[in-house]
Parts: structure tokens; sequence; C-alpha cells
């Protein structure tokens, strides 16, 4: 063949170092020790996928219960636990960690860096938040699951009304699901605004990492008001502090403020992501930037904030006076606004690009076609006389099912047929991604569309049965035959995946064309991300790369280490070196577990896993022989001389 | 007429919300419709295009700008429309000196309802479960809880309202028609929320009357000797400890007011259909029809038993 071609380096000898450096380690042990970004994201994704599949199975439960009049499949105390353990899986197990997973998975591709900042605070946020699920459902198989709702009111979840160790259970489960939330916001937040790729200033973040950043501070600012609410809970049940107790001058509603001041930014954390989505996907199938990139970063932030001033809403039937509840009223109303604009930008992007539609995008309609309904309904819920008629009904059920399956779910199972090839390195089956999003299509609007009806009739919502003579039977049987759609289109996408996990046709590294930076690496990405960490030219990496980009030299092949870069321009300031494999995120789950279980049956407990996971942070924290010889050199004013390689 | 619908309004206060509701409704179907169509358009557009058009992102700020100044029009409508209707439900009964007063209390899982009697308090009224009203006249509905949050809802005639430990909450309702709806606890309270309805009865001024009249005497005193000894199977088992019967020496407050037992519909808060056969299953063993019920199983013989309901059937 040709002589003269230019031998393009293969670089083999970096990417073994790199691969020694940044690999796994092998065995259970290996495992356990993981501290990479995107093992840990996975992680997140598939655990949080499992939960999905027991809270769904919770949902087929009260389905077929509730299919027909005076049904007595389930007893009222089983059902009771049954519609709180699944409200509280989909919500604190299923979605936030799910979300929180992919942007665990996702951001530190996309702003090109190799690992998340913090990498073994990020796995323990990982084994407490899978410790606190098991917990929940090992109360659940031993009967003892909480059953006063999702959302746990006092004082029915109260130390008198609720004796055992039910509701404890529910605000510990709360404990260990907000200590990951809030850890994989921090690691966001940092990774975000200190590690992003030179050249990838703030006006060029993806919307999708744009995105996180938002859910990351919502997390930060909200998760703490549901913690302090479960705490004084706890508080009032173990220690008798009468928090909530109003014949000791407490307030059951100051627990339902608190608790709503959370509630809502929530529904905001669970469904940002979902758009964060929608505008990858709608990016790379309309082949064009985004149209109204700024205006779609402005409304994601007003979102962000505004979702912390709606939270009254939810109260409106608790006899908030007049003047108070308008304001409410009208923030409820005026965040549609933001949201809003967002869909009308996408309209304009698909309006003026080569749209190409495949599930990803099908998803996307699906989208379109819901969550609008939703956000409609939002509106109307948003208004006091009306939120008076339907609150507490199905309607409200309806509702939320179309805000958050609308919103996240969807734009989710977009999201997973999007990067399934990244993943995996091979393409799904087209065909069956279609049918699984037209079996959710129709399965979803049939189970939840004759909610709206039923709760207009007068269903309550969280009743375990109801007579004939309600005539509630048909629109139920409707809406639980719906539900085996909903079902089957689950089963086809998991059919889907797993077989063409390793047989689908091989993707490479960007199957779809698509503009972030994730794509510029092999499918699966190598575990320490980029060969040479990228730079940036514009909003669409990959797209507005030079042939000649430069890319960024000088980092050890040997060390974990990351470019921290400014947060404004992020232009490159200094090399970070990151810890590697540990055992220690694993031996703190194990000891913070024993003493914040060990707590609900014996206040000691507590004590007893503090002082032993102090222990164990005194391991975490131990240096090792060569840092420390460097800090000395330092010190002394020597500069160590790199080992020759 | 559905008897308990938010759709079928029976009174002012509910059909206020209704209309309200239906206004709401149709512009967010007009504003569904047109957005997907404006979807459905741009997906026809955007197959047809060959290659990404970048030239009109001028005309397309106008039209997102034009159609987010459209949402906020739409928006300060539906929350004027929203406020106003608020502000007259709100307020409803506040000035109007003719109203009639009822008190609602909640229980796990039952409604006592009292209707107080400022001239003469030994005519105030104490029933259970079910809510008497006249048409056409102002009904202030004084709601609390002896327990837990509940929530009072009747669909046909008004919006919902929590009852709240150390709190009274304020509902106005008013009937247009005589008619008979089911009420129904909207607050998820425990084990046994499902079975905690009411019934609303709107009578004429005249049926109410009557029915005050009569609710306002105390007990029947039997005349049957099977009655008589029922009578004594009553206040000699534990069913005087928790239950009251004006006129006889039963003083109980832990449970329902038994003195008009036999003229309510249903039993259990809405779990029942109130007839003898239902009445002798309750008694003896509640917890099975109504699981997590606080009235205990009492064992008694066939022939007490069939003497306790004739009893309990003359409390008319």
């Amino acid at each position: 063949m040709s002589e003269l071609t230019i031998e393009q380096p293969d670089f083999a000898r970096e990417r073994a170092m790199l691969e020694k450096t940044w690999g796994k380690n092998r065995g259970l042990l290996g495992w356990l020790s993981e501290t990479g970004h995107k093992p840990i994201g996975l992680r997140y994704i598939v655990t949080a996928f499992v939960f999905f599949g027991l809270g769904g199975l919770e949902a087929a439960l009260m389905r077929l219960q509730l299919s027909r009049p005076d049904n007595h499949l389930l007893n009222p105390d089983l059902y009771n636990q049954i519609f709180t353990v699944h409200g509280t899986t989909m919500m604190f197990l299923f979605a936030v960690p799910m979300m929180l997973g992919m942007g665990i998975y996702f951001v530190p591709l996309m702003v090109g860096t190799r690992n998340v900042p913090f990498p073994k605070l990020n796995a323990y946020g990982y084994f407490v938040y899978v410790v606190g699920g098991i917990f929940l459902y090992v109360m659940l198989f031993l009967g003892a699951a909480p059953d006063a709702g999702w959302f746990s009111y006092v004082p029915l979840s109260g130390p008198t009304f609720d004796p055992g160790k039910r509701a404890d259970t529910w605000a510990q489960m709360i404990t260990f699901t907000e200590f990951s939330g809030l850890i994989v916001a921090v690691e966001i937040v940092v990774c975000v605004f200190k590690q992003r790729a030179p050249g990838m200033s703030l006006n060029r973040i993806p919307l999708f990492v744009w995105s996180m950043v938002m859910v990351s501070f919502m997390v930060i600012f909200a998760m703490p008001a549901v913690m302090l609410d479960s705490t004084y809970l706890i508080f009032d049940r173990t220690f008798s502090m009468h928090f909530y107790n109003r014949a000791e001058g407490g307030d059951p509603i100051f627990f339902q403020h608190i608790f709503w001041f959370f509630g809502h930014p929530e529904v905001y954390i669970i469904f940002i992501p979902g758009l964060g989505f929608m505008s990858s996907i709608i990016t790379a199938f309309t082949q064009r930037k985004i149209f109204g990139y700024t205006a779609i970063v402005c409304t994601l932030v007003t979102t962000a904030f505004m979702g912390f001033s709606v939270w009254v809403h939810h109260m409106f039937a608790t006899g908030i006076p007049q003047l108070g509840s308008s304001f409410f009223t009208a923030a409820s109303l005026m965040i549609t606004v933001p949201t809003g604009v967002q869909i009308f930008c996408w309209i304009a992007t698909i309006w003026t690009g080569r749209l190409r539609i495949a599930t990803p995008m099908l998803f996307a309609f699906g989208f379109f076609i819901t969550f609008i309904i939703g956000g409609l309904t939002g509106v109307q819920l948003g208004s006091v006389p009306i939120d008076w008629q339907v609150h507490d009904t199905f309607f409200v059920v309806a509702h939320l099912h179309y805000v958050l399956i609308g919103g996240a779910v969807f734009p989710l199972f977009g999201a997973f047929h999007f990067w399934f090839p990244k993943w995996t390195g091979r393409m799904y089956s087209e065909a069956l991604g279609k049918l699984s999003f037209w079996l959710l299509l129709i399965g979803f609007n049939v189970t939840f569309f004759p909610m709206h009806i039923l709760g207009l009739h007068g269903m309550p919502r969280r009743i375990y049965t109801y007579g004939a003579e309600t005539g509630w039977g048909p629109l139920n049987a409707l809406a639980s035959m719906g539900a085996v759609l909903i079902t089957l289109s689950i089963l086809t996408m998991l059919i889907n995946f797993a077989a063409h996990r390793r047989r689908g046709a091989l993707a490479g590294p960007n199957p779809w064309n698509a503009d972030t930076l994730e794509w510029s690496v092999s499918s699966p990405p190598p575990a320490y991300n980029f060969l040479h960490l990228p730079t940036v030219a514009g909003p669409n990496a990959v797209w507005d790369a030079a042939p000649d980009q430069p890319y960024v030299t000088g980092m050890r092949f040997d060390k974990r280490e990351l470019l921290v870069t400014k947060t404004l321009d992020a232009e490159p300031d200094h090399k970070h070196e990151i810890p590697g494999h540990s055992l220690a995120p694993f031996l703190l789950t194990l000891t913070s577990t024993l003493g914040l279980i060990g707590s609900i049956f014996y206040g000691w407990w507590f004590t007893v896993g503090m002082i032993i996971s102090a222990v164990v942070l005194v391991y975490w924290f131990w240096p090792n022989r060569e840092e420390v010889r460097e800090h000395l050199a330092r010190d002394r004013g020597i500069v160590v001389a790199e080992e020759a390689r | 007429m559905r008897i308990q619908s938010a759709l079928d309004p029976a009174g002012p206060q509910a059909a206020h919300i209704a209309h309200l509701f239906w206004t709401f409704t149709w512009i967010c179907v007009g504003v569904y419709v047109v957005t997907l169509l404006f979807v459905l358009v741009a997906t026809i557009k955007g197959r047809r295009n060959a290659e990404p058009d970048l030239t009109k992102e001028h005309t397309l700020g106008i039209g997102v700008s034009a159609a987010a100044g459209v949402t906020v029009v739409i928006l300060f409508v539906l929350l004027v429309a929203s406020v106003a209707t608020g502000s007259a439900v709100g307020t409803f009964g506040e000035s109007d000196p003719r109203q009639l007063e009822v008190a609602v209390t909640g229980h796990q899982w039952w409604w006592e309802v009292k209707y107080p009697d400022a001239l003469n308090p030994s005519a105030t009224v104490t029933d259970a479960n079910e809510i008497h009203i006249p048409i056409h006249t102002k009904v202030l509905l004084r709601i609390q809880t002896a327990d837990v949050i509940h929530s009072l809802w009747i669909p046909n005639l008004h919006g919902k309202r929590d009852l709240i430990p150390g709190r009274v909450n304020k509902i106005w309702v008013e009937a247009d028609q005589p008619g008979v709806f089911r009420a129904q606890c909207a607050e998820f309270c425990g084990l046994q929320h499902a079975h905690m309805a009411l019934v609303v009865f709107a009578h004429t001024a005249e049926d109410f009357a009557q029915w005050k009249a009569s609710a306002s005497q105390g007990a029947v005193t039997p005349t049957t000797p099977s009655a008589l000894r029922g009578q004594q199977v009553f206040l000699g088992a534990p069913c005087a400890k928790c239950h009251n019967i004006v006129g006889v020496d039963a003083y109980g407050t832990i449970g329902p007011d038994l003195t008009h037992l036999a003229s309510r519909k249903t039993l259990g808060a809405g779990t029942l259909i109130n007839n003898r056969g239902n009445l002798g299953g309750w008694i003896s063993n509640a917890p099975a029809l109504k699981p997590g019920v606080l009235m205990p199983p009492n064992a008694m013989s066939a022939s007490e038993l069939q003497d306790l309901l004739a009893y309990l059937e003359t409390l008319k």
C-alpha cells in the first residue's frame, strides 16, 4: 500500500498505563473498593431500576386490588404499607437516585474530566443509598414497613397513632437516601464548576449538565428540609420532644410546611434532568444546536428558584388564609412559564432541524404528549378553589403521574435508548424500541387518564377499597388493564437491552452524530475517559471541534490526576490528585448503618456506631507514604522530580 | 345526578368551583391542542429539511417570545378568575346572620355531628355520620378532629377542608335542592380511611324542622318485652361504656351517640347498610367487618343479641 501515510501515534503505552492507573480491581473486594464515576453511576442506574421494578410491582398489586369494588385481595394494613412503600420507593429509591446516577455517569464525561472530585465519598453515597433501600424492603417483608404515606404526616406517624417501628423506618430511610443525594449533588457541583475541559466556559456547558447543576443546587437546599423534618419526627417518637405535638405547643402543620418545602422542589429534582435528556436527544436528532441555549439555561435556573416558592399549593385544604394562598397560586401558575419557554424552544429546534425519528426521539414526543397534560392539570391544581375539590383525589394521582412519568420517565427511557450504544458499544433493536414506546404511550394513558375522571367523581386517594354504589368500578377496571400494557412495555425494553447488550450491531463511538464529549470516546468509554483531556471550542463540543483541536498534555499517566480549571472560563488552573480504590467507603457504610438503624431500636447504638465510624474515618483519611513525602518536600521548598518513565 | 361528584354541583359553592374548573379545563384543552399542533407541524417541517436551517433564528426568537407572552396573558386571566372565585367561595356566609351552625368532629374512623343550640343548650342534637341541612340556607360547618388529620369533603356541595389537631376550620355549604349526597374523608387517616364516609341530607325547610324536632327528643322508651330486655342488655353489657343514649343511663363518649341509631342509613361510617342483619353482625364482631375499628367483638347469647337488636331498632 501507500508508503506515504503519516504515522499516527497510537499511544498504546500511554493507554496501557492509564488503564493500569484507572482500571478496575478484580474480585469482590475490588468491586467493593471501586471509586470510578462510571461503575458507580451504572450501579446507581441499575439499582434504581431494580427499585423501579419493585415499586411497579407494588403499583400492580394496588391496581389489582382496586380493579373491582369491595375487593379483598389485600387487607387494609397491607394495602397501606404497599402504597406507602410504592410512593417512597418511586420518589426516594428510584427517581432521584436514577437521575443523580445518570448525572454521575455522564457529567464528568460531558465536561471532559476523568472522575468526580471526591471519589471515595461518591462510593459511600452509593452504598448508603443501597442500604437504605434494602432496609425499607426488609421491613416490608417483616410486615413492619411504614404505613402513613410517603409524606408520613403527623400525628398519624407520631408516637401516639403509630407505635412500633414503622414511622422510624420511614424517617431513617430518608436519612440514608438524603445522605446519598447530598453527596452526589456536591460531586456534580464541584465537578462542573472546577473540572471542565479548557475552553468550556459557562456558556458552553451542555444543557444536560446545566440541568444536573440546577438539580444539584436544589438538592442542596431542599434535602436538608426533609432531613430536618424526619429527624424532628424521630425526636418526637424516640425522645418525646413534642415538635409536632399540639398538646405540648408543637404543631402538626409545621411538619407539612417543612415537608413540602422539600416535597415540591423534589418534583423538579426529578423532572429537570428529564428536561436535560430532552435537550440532549433533540440536539442529536435534529443535528442542529439547540435554539435558545441561553433562554433554556435561564429557564432552568428560574425553575430551580421558583420550585421553592410553590409548596403551599399542597396545603390549600388545610385552611391557608386567602391572601397567602393567592400568592402561592400566582407562583404555581407562573412556574409553567419557564418550562413552557423550553418547550417552545424545542419546537423551534425541531422546526428548523434535520429531524430524524428513532426510538429516543419517539420518547421525546411522548414527553410532549403526556407531560403537557400534567403541566396543565398542574395549573388547575394551582387554583385554590379547584384544588379544594380535587386535592387528595385520584385527579391528583393522575396529575402527578402525568408529570413524573411524562416529564421524567419518558425522557429517561429515551435517554436509555439514546445512550445504550455508549454504555454497551452495541445498537438496540429499533423495532423493539418502537414497540416498547407505543406500548408505554398507550398503556400509560389508559391507566392514568381515567383517574382524572375518577377523582372528579369523588374517589379519594389512598383508599384500599370502595363500594359498588360509588360507580367507580368500570374506570378502575380500565386503569388496571392499562397497567398490563405498561408492564409489557417495560419487559419489551428489558428484552431489547438484554438481547443486544453483547450481540447488537457495533455502534462505534458516535452512532447518532451527537454533540457532547462522551461521544468523542470509544463505546463503552475507557476507565480513564479520555486519553488526552480535550479542549472545547463551542457549545456543541464535538461538532465545533476543529480538525486539529488541541488537547491537554502534561497529565500524568501513572497517577489519578484531574485538571482543575477556573469557574467561569475553564482556564487551566492546576492539577489535583484524587484517591483511587479504597475499601473505606464500604467500611464506613457498615459502621454508620449500624448506628443509624440500631438507633431505631435502642438509642445507644447511635453512639456506638458513630464511635466506630470515627475509627474508620481515621483509616479513610490516612495518607500514604508518597503523599507524606511529597508534602514534606514541598514544605521544605524542594520540588520533587517526577520519576523518569 | 351522581351523589358524590364535583361535577354535579347541588349548591352555589360547588357550582362556583365547577364553573371555574370548566373555564380552566377548556382553556387548558385549547393550549394543549395548539401546542401539539405546533409539535406536529414542526415534525413535518423537520422531516423535510435536508439540512438544519440556521438562518431563521431571529424569526424563531420572535415566535418563542410571542408564545411566552401569550402564556403569561392566559395565566394572568386564570389567576384573576381563580382568586375571584376563591374569595367568593371562602367568604360565602361570613356576613349572613341567619346561617345554621353544625359542628363536625372527625374520629378514627367516623364523624361526630352536633347541632348546637345557643338559646336552649339542652336541645343540642348529637348525631353521627350524617348531616342534615335545610335547603337555601347557608350552613356553617365548624370542623375539628379528635385524633389525626382528616378532611371533610362533600363534593356536590363544596371542596374539602382538613380537620387539624388543635384548630377549628370553617366552611359554608348550601344546597339548592333536596337530595342525599355522599361525603368521604379525603386525608389519609390510617387503617380504615376507606371507610370513613358520611351522608348529607338536604331537606326542605319543613322537613328539616320536622327532623330537628324529632332528633332533639330523647330516646323512645321501649314497649315490647323483647326491647325492654334488650335495653337491660345494652346497659349491662360494655355497650354503655362507649355509647351515649339520651334518656337512659348510657353516657359513653368514645363511640357514636346511638339515641337515633335506627334512623341512620349506614353503620360504621358508610361500611354497611343499616339493617337488622348487619347490625347484629356489627355488634357481634365489628373488627371482622371493619378491621382496626375500636369497637371490640361482643360475645352474647343469641337471645340476648336478638333482644338487643329489638331495642336498638326502636331508637328511631
